[in-house]
Order: C-alpha cells, then sequence, then structure tokens
C-alpha cells in the first residue's frame, strides 16, 4: 500500500484537535514565529517560490495572489478570508482540517495576514459543519489566550484580530466575491470580476482570501523553505493534495498524497479498488463542476497542468468513483438538477439554461428508447452558450461534466452500437 | 411569538454589535432557539430595528440561504442529501422511505411538529454516504434500519 505523504494534514489524527498544547508540541505555531521575525516581503516570496497553487480549485498561484494585496497600499485597511465554505459534491477535505487540526489553519491564516499586513480576518465556515465550527471556535480562543492572536503577537508589534462566520447553505458562496457579499451581511449574489478582490473586497478594501487546505500548507512551507515544497509533487503541480474519495470505491475517505500519482493508484491502491468485484466505469474528477474520466484516462497524473493537458480538471481534489454498471446518465440529471437548484437567478441563460438542460435531458431520458446521441450534442452546444454568458463559475460549469461525459464515455459507447 | 422566544431575541441580540454584517450570525442563533426552527415575522421586525436596515433586507436573506425559514418547521429539521454521491448510494430510496415513515412529503412537517423533511445539496460526508443531518448532527452510511433508530432518539426527546 502506498504511503501517504501529510503537509495539510500534518496533524490529523496525530493530536487532539481540541488541545493547543498538543499542537504547540507538534511544533505548533513555530512557522509563526519564524515568519514575524522577517519581512512581510520575505513571506510572499517564499510562498510564491514554493509554487502552491490554491487548493479550492481554480489552482491560481498563492503567492501572486498575496503580493498583489500585499502592494496595493502599505497602511490602508485590509481584511484575510479564509473560504471555508466547502459544498462542491464529493469533497470534504476542508472538513477534515478544521475537524482534526483547527490550529494549523489559524497558523497559517496569521501568517498570510502578516504577509500582507491585514489586522481583521474571517473564517466562513458552512453553516452545516458543526464540528468545524465548534473546533475552529475553540482553536481561536485558545490562539487568543496563548498570544497566537490580538494584539501585539508573540511580542511582534503585529495585530490581528480573527472571527468565524457562518454560511447558511448556498453553494454559490464557496466563490470567492459572492462569499463577500454574505460575510457583509447580504444575500450570496456574485460581483462582476474585475476588481479581484485583492483590490477591492470585503467593504471595498484589499481582501486575501484563500481556502483552508491552502492555508494549511503555509506553515511547513514557512518552516522548511520553498525550495523543501518543490521537491515535492511535480514541477507545475508542486506539494500534496488531499484527495476525497468517494462512491463505488471499497476504502472511500480522505488521503493526501504529492501531486503526480495517477487516477489508477488512487482508486486501485488507495482507495482499495471498485466495490462488490466490479470494474472501473468512470471517475468524475472535481464534483459537479467537473469532469469525467474514463479508462483510457487511469494513467494521466494527477496534476494541473496535466489533466488539464487531456481536458480534464482538478478542482478541489474529488473523485467520485463509478463501477462500470452505473447508469451516468442518471448521475448527469443529478448534476444538472444541482446547478438548477443553486443557481441564483441573476443572470437569464444560467437561470433558464440550468432548468432548459434539466428538463431536455429528463425528457429525452423518459423516453422509450433513449439513445445519448440524440441529445448531448444540443446540451453540450445550449451548455457552451450558458457558459459564455453567465457572469460566475455556477454558469460556465455544466458545460465541463457534459462534455466529458459525452466525449469520454457515451460517444464511444453509442460508436459501438 | 412566545414569551420565551422574545426574551431569547433580546439576549442573542445584545450579544452582537449592530452592524448589518451579524445578520446571518444572527439569524442562525435565534433560528436555532426556536422550537419550530423559523424566523417569525415579529423577530424579523426586531432584528431589522436592532441593525437599522429594511425588513425587506432580512427576509432577502432569509429566503435566499437554504438553511433559513420564514415558516415554521418542525422541532427537527432533517436534512437528506440528494447530491450525486448519495443518490447513487441510494438516498432516493431513503427519501421515499422517510416520506412513508413520516407520512409527509419533503419540504413538510410532521402534524405534531416535530419533524420536517428537506433534502439538501452535499453535506461534505460523501465518504458515508447516504448521509443526512438532524438539525445539525450528521449521519451517515445509512440504512432504513438505521433511519428507524434515529427517529426513534428524537422522537423520545420531545
Ligand atoms: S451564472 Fe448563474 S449562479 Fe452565477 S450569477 Fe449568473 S445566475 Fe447566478
Ligand atoms: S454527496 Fe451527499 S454528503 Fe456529499
Amino acid at each position: 500500500m502506498l504511503k501517504e505523504y501529510r503537509i495539510a494534514l500534518r496533524n490529523s489524527g496525530l493530536i487532539n484537535p481540541e488541545s493547543i498544547e498538543e499542537f504547540i508540541s507538534a511544533d505548533g505555531y513555530q512557522a509563526l514565529r519564524k515568519a514575524l521575525k522577517s519581512e512581510p516581503l520575505g513571506i510572499y516570496e517564499e510562498i510564491y517560490d514554493s509554487g502552491l497553487r490554491g487548493r479550492g480549485g481554480a489552482g491560481f498561484p498563492t503567492g501572486a495572489k498575496e503580493k498583489a494585496a500585499a502592494v496595493i497600499c502599505s497602511d490602508c485597511e485590509k481584511y484575510v478570508i479564509c473560504n471555508a465554505d466547502e459544498g462542491e459534491p464529493g469533497t470534504f477535505k476542508d472538513r477534515i482540517i478544521m475537524e482534526t487540526d483547527p490550529h494549523t489553519l489559524i497558523e497559517g491564516m496569521v501568517i498570510a495576514a502578516y504577509s500582507v499586513n491585514a489586522h481583521r480576518g474571517f473564517v466562513y465556515i458552512r453553516g452545516e459543519y458543526k464540528l468545524s465550527i465548534q473546533r475552529v471556535q475553540l482553536a481561536i480562543e485558545q490562539a487568543y489566550k496563548h498570544g497566537f492572536l490580538g494584539k501585539n503577537i508573540l511580542g511582534s508589534g503585529f495585530d490581528f484580530d480573527l472571527e468565524i462566520r457562518r454560511g447558511a447553505g448556498s453553494y454559490l458562496c464557496g466563490e470567492e466575491l459572492t462569499l463577500i457579499e454574505s460575510v457583509e451581511g447580504k444575500r450570496g449574489y456574485p460581483r462582476i470580476k474585475p476588481p479581484y478582490p485583492a483590490e477591492h473586497g470585503l467593504w471595498g478594501a484589499p481582501t486575501l482570501i484563500n481556502n483552508v487546505e491552502t492555508l494549511a500548507n503555509f506553515p511547513s512551507i514557512i518552516l522548511n523553505g520553498a525550495k523543501w515544497y518543490r521537491s515535492i509533487g511535480t514541477e507545475n503541480s508542486p506539494g500534496t493534495k488531499i484527495f476525497t474519495i468517494s462512491g463505488d470505491v471499497n476504502k472511500p475517505g480522505y488521503y493526501e498524497f504529492p501531486f503526480g500519482m495517477t487516477l489508477k493508484e488512487l482508486v486501485f491502491d488507495v482507495a482499495g479498488g471498485i466495490k462488490d468485484g466490479k470494474g472501473f466505469g468512470a471517475a468524475l474528477l472535481g464534483g459537479a463542476a467537473g469532469t469525467f474520466a474514463s479508462k483510457k484516462h487511469l494513467d494521466v497524473q494527477m496534476g494541473y497542468d496535466k489533466l488539464k493537458e487531456v481536458g480534464l480538471t482538478l478542482g478541489s481534489g474529488a473523485i467520485i468513483v463509478f463501477d462500470d454498471t452505473r447508469n451516468l446518465n442518471d448521475t448527469m440529471l443529478n448534476i444538472l438538477k444541482f446547478f438548477k437548484h443553486e443557481s441564483c437567478g441573476k443572470c437569464i441563460p444560467c437561470r433558464v439554461g440550468t432548468s432548459q438542460l434539466y428538463n431536455h435531458l429528463v425528457n429525452e431520458i423518459n423516453k422509450n428508447h433513449f439513445n445519448p446521441s440524440n441529445i448531448y450534442p444540443e446540451l453540450i452546444r445550449q451548455a457552451d452558450i450558458i457558459a459564455k454568458t453567465s457572469l460566475c463559475p455556477l454558469g460556465q460549469s455544466p458545460i465541463l461534466p457534459l462534455r466529458s461525459l459525452w466525449q469520454n464515455i457515451l460517444e464511444s459507447n453509442s460508436a459501438k452500437h | 411569538m412566545r414569551n420565551y422566544l422574545a426574551m431569547e431575541v433580546e439576549k442573542i441580540l445584545s450579544e452582537f454589535p449592530k452592524s448589518k454584517d451579524y445578520l446571518l450570525e444572527i439569524l442562525h442563533e435565534i433560528q436555532n432557539k426556536n422550537p419550530n426552527s423559523y424566523i417569525p415575522p415579529e423577530v424579523v421586525q426586531k432584528v431589522a430595528k436592532h441593525l437599522n436596515i429594511k425588513k425587506a433586507q432580512v427576509y432577502g436573506v432569509i429566503g435566499y440561504y437554504s438553511m433559513f425559514s420564514d415558516k415554521p418547521r418542525g422541532k427537527y429539521v432533517i436534512r437528506i442529501c440528494a447530491s450525486p454521491v448519495c443518490s447513487m448510494m441510494g438516498a432516493e430510496n431513503l427519501i421515499e422511505y422517510l416520506e412513508k415513515k413520516l407520512n409527509v412529503k419533503v419540504g413538510e412537517t410532521t402534524p405534531d411538529e416535530l419533524f420536517t423533511l428537506e433534502t439538501s445539496e452535499c453535506l461534505g460526508n460523501c465518504a458515508a454516504a447516504p448521509a443526512m443531518m438532524v438539525n445539525l448532527d450528521m449521519y451517515g452510511n445509512l440504512t432504513p434500519g438505521m433511519v428507524d433508530n434515529i427517529l426513534k432518539q428524537y422522537s423520545q426527546n420531545k
């Protein structure tokens, strides 16, 4: 069995998540000490050099985001937000970090705040994650008591206040600008980009916003250096990734590995192979807003660019596995229902379009002789228009599972008939 | 509004700064304290006044977020996940099972006001699909037998 390589999950299962003492004795807050002794410039350059990319799904270089927020102005009001509104189907990595090692997240956040000179931050956690909320809340209180949060942190002269904000059930609020609207106490309607949060974020101020897993990588990078981080993973995707594997596998769960593992290794060696002795049918990578991989992709390396080369996405690192007896049209229908349900209705192409995609497919499936070639090319054409005319990532997403399901799986199946 | 809820609302409001970005936090607290798991009109009025915003703004937020409700629900809100992983692992059958067992349709409340049945998108418990929540408690790897036990537990806890 392949051995995991854990960075973001460095303490998960090894320490009591409710004990700051145990965290400290596992080298906790050492990276913060080190960071506070260097210049902020050194911090965001270290992160930049590490090659760390955003783990929420977009894969944007984290250091570049930090630099943008750091240099925009020196003494103005700024904020740091942790995006813990994990709602992508098949994804639960952020929950695991918050439930098993909340202090690593907090340490990452204070380092990030110091690097851009922000003095107030928020962890926006989805309201459904009761245990995450409790654990992070307790950790924040402990961090205040021990001088890792608040005024004059560790005698450095740097101040940083941190609080939790709860979401209330909206997939859209996982998108950074929508999330910012929600932190402001409003409905989660997307804003037009640009301006990006680093220029105009929370209350119009420069805001650094990162995913939980991204921030959980900060302490180790600061402690061990960018070079060390780059020695793990692949050239364009350095470091490790938490993969959450669910569906028809023997051992569903979360696993952290360096980038570059193949899908085959993850499904068969790590997650124990397909259940009930069946064969591999497909894997949906990245959740509802993701792409379907087929058997022919089993040897592709799991990294941002390698996947992109074959038209697939890594997204949040969700891998939903289907055995070869599953009806993927039903799954597609389910995904379209999800988008229809979560569309906020602000742009007409998305509001009308997501319903239409769903209705078209449902009608076709209910006919006696369902033949995917009668409907998928048309669905793809429509989803493409929706993607081009929609404001936020939700409207831009249905095309991904639709096109990949058709091109990678259904088209070749229907050619066989 | 029952009196004790009015008192709870006063207390909750006094614990938050008078700043409208706390709206979601305040609504969560109030709804969790309400035995009917919702935000009544009188409370909307109070919250709006406290934060110095329009009532419409409060209703807008309640209406937008699926966890909030401005209509009475049961003491226990069952949210069963209907997203892809849970669906493929049998959530559909469980929804039917729950509908029969509670004798309500999705979105409805049992006559004794104990349970409201709702569906939800992914709850982040996909490795233990199918999953559901009862209020804020999470359950996974569900079978009809387990659902029976869970319901029994909550029924005893009226
Ligand atoms: S693309 Fe869809 S979800 Fe996004 S803003 Fe437009 S209507 Fe809302
Ligand atoms: S799909 Fe049901 S909990 Fe994730």
